[in-house]
This record gives structure tokens, C-alpha cells and sequence, in this order.
């Protein structure tokens, strides 16, 4: 049987922040599908939570705090190139403008933009992503298409991160290594669920979505997964807008 | 308190501390809006090392519920 241009069959995968959200759905699909998962993030418990809910074998845990140098150097030393990187790991800030200090700008673009981007840098430089292969990094609509009162912080970075990859794109074609973004809408994980904006104030706000609800980390992994596979390999430096009809309204 | 009051006002563009006391319900003053709900979180996180969440600005009615809150936190 012919198999499947979205098949993942023994591509090996990197995904960072796969200890929950977005991150953790794509490890586990991306594993249905027959990829080979490196999981990395913070906390090992949780990473390993997420190896136990994959489907195959062959995967492994590799914990990388990406903010310390030692901890990339690691992580990198330890990878054989790979098909496929993910770039999940992220955080979420509300701040108004007259209150987003240096510091809290620095907090959010080294977490969201810099160490992410500084993976990516590292591998290539180190050859460990393969030729061909597909990267795929998390941006936000929240950072290109919506502009939340208080998100200003977060977006930008998540807008740097979109921008940043068109450049990685254009450069690393010569390559055959493919570099797109996904531009979720406000998506059911742990990120939303703590701070500034209470559940029912996120109850309220689903129902102004064409589609009623919120997004599912899944419903991004599948949006990934068509990123990472074959079937997208004539697509590069696009960004890939995942938002219930949001931006239609 | 007072300290407080005024970190509250200096929030807003046009209000005057004077104005406001700890039995000032915030949801009723003219200006009040998200950007001022986020405001009084990152004043309470700047000023006092607070962090307030929803259910916080939620079950506060005066300033001095939210005084009280800060106070608790710390």
C-alpha cells in the first residue's frame, strides 16, 4: 500500500514545551502517526507523562532548561539530526502598556522568541537538523492579527517569532529544510487558565468565534503535522492561521 | 492605604485621590475599563510583589477589598 503524504513513518521529531498544551499534543500525534519523539522541556515528570501517553517506541526525554546555556549545549550534543523540529515552548503575559517594563519585555521575548530561535541556531550550526527536513514554530494571531488589550507583550514576541522564520525560511531553502509558523487563536491549555482573564470572562469570549468554542491543542498538532510531513513539502514561509473563523469577524 | 489610593489614581488619566476612599466601589468610576482592571494587577505585582488573578479583581467590590487582598498576599 502507497503510504500516506501525511505519514511521519521514522521521521525522528523535536519538540520543545512538549511537558503540556500544544507541545504535548503534537508529541502525541505526531507519534500516531509514526514519528520518533525527542521530547524536551523543564520538568522531567511531566515530559515523562507525555512519553508514557505515546503511541511506538523509539522515543526519548531529553529535559532542557532552554534559559541556561549549559542546559542547550546538552541537549544539542545529545540529538542526531533530526526531520522535524517543533518550537512549542512559550509564555503568556498580560500586561498594559504604561506597565510593560524592560524587564517584563526581556522575561517574555527571551522565553518566547531568543532561546527558542538560539535552539534553532545551534542545531543548524551543530548539522543536526537533516537535509531535507521541516521546522515548525508556534507563533500566535495574537502577535499578527489581534491585538488584545494587555497582550502587547506577548504578541510582539510571538510576531517576532512569525517574522523571524520567514527570514529562516528564505535562507535554509538551499537546504531543502522547510521553515513555517502556526498562528493559533486562544487554544484550551494551561497557558489561558491562570491570571488576568477569569474562566467565565474565556467562557464569554469563546462564544464571539464563528465556530463557538475555543481551539484544541490538538486541532494545532494536526496543523503541524501537515507542516512537518511530506505533504506540505512545496510550502515554506507561511503562516498558517488555526482560529475558529476569528478573523473573519 | 492612602499610599495605595494614590497608586490607584496615578492609573488613571483624570482622577483625583481625594476623590476616592476605601469604600470606593472602582467598578463605578467613569473611567474604569479592562486596561484599568490589567493596571491594578501589574500595580499590585510593580508595587507590592502581589500577584492578583480574576477571581481576585472578581470578588472585590471596593478599594479597600482590593487593599485587603494585596495586604493578605504578601
Amino acid at each position: 500500500m502507497m503510504q500516506s503524504p501525511f505519514s511521519l513513518t521514522d521521521k525522528t521529531i523535536l519538540v520543545t514545551g512538549a511537558s503540556s498544551g500544544i507541545g504535548r499534543a503534537t508529541a502525541i500525534e505526531c507519534s500516531r502517526l509514526g514519528a520518533h519523539l525527542v521530547l524536551t522541556g523543564r520538568n522531567v515528570g511531566r515530559l515523562e507523562e507525555t512519553l508514557s501517553m505515546l503511541a511506538g517506541d523509539g522515543h526519548v526525554v531529553i529535559a532542557a532548561d532552554l534559559t541556561v546555556e549549559e542546559d542547550i549545549d546538552a541537549l544539542v550534543e545529545a540529538l542526531q539530526p533530526v526531520d522535524g523540529l517543533v518550537l512549542c515552548s512559550g509564555m503568556g503575559m498580560m500586561t498594559p502598556v504604561q506597565f510593560s517594563t524592560r524587564k517584563k519585555l526581556m522575561e517574555v521575548f527571551d522565553t518566547n522568541f531568543l532561546y527558542p530561535v538560539e535552539l534553532m541556531r545551534r542545531m543548524l550550526k551543530k548539522k543536526k537538523v537533516a537535509s531535507p527536513a521541516s521546522i515548525v514554530a508556534v507563533a500566535s494571531m495574537g502577535g499578527t492579527h489581534f491585538f488584545t488589550v494587555g497582550n502587547g507583550a506577548y504578541g510582539a514576541s510571538k510576531a517576532a517569532l512569525d517574522s523571524f522564520m520567514k527570514f529562516a525560511a528564505r535562507e535554509l531553502a538551499s537546504k531543502s529544510i522547510r521553515v513555517n509558523t502556526v498562528l493559533p487563536a486562544m487554544i484550551d491549555t494551561p497557558l489561558i487558565h491562570r491570571g488576568a482573564v477569569s474562566d467565565e470572562d474565556h467562557a464569554a469570549d469563546a462564544l464571539t468565534y464563528p465556530l463557538r468554542r475555543y481551539g484544541r491543542p490538538e486541532e494545532v498538532a494536526y496543523a503541524i503535522i501537515y507542516l512537518l510531513s511530506d505533504a506540505s513539502a512545496w510550502t515554506t514561509g507561511s503562516s498558517l492561521i488555526i482560529d475558529g473563523g476569528k478573523s473573519l469577524v | 492605604m492612602t499610599e495605595f489610593i494614590e497608586k490607584f489614581a496615578e492609573i488613571f488619566d483624570d482622577v483625583d485621590p481625594s476623590s476616592l476612599s476605601a469604600d470606593t466601589k472602582f467598578r463605578d468610576l467613569d473611567d474604569w475599563d479592562s486596561i484599568a482592571g490589567l493596571s491594578v494587577i501589574a500595580m499590585a505585582d510593580e508595587e507590592y510583589g502581589v500577584t492578583l488573578n480574576a477571581d481576585d479583581m472578581r470578588s472585590s467590590q471596593t478599594l479597600g477589598d482590593l487593599y485587603a487582598k494585596i495586604q493578605s498576599k504578601k
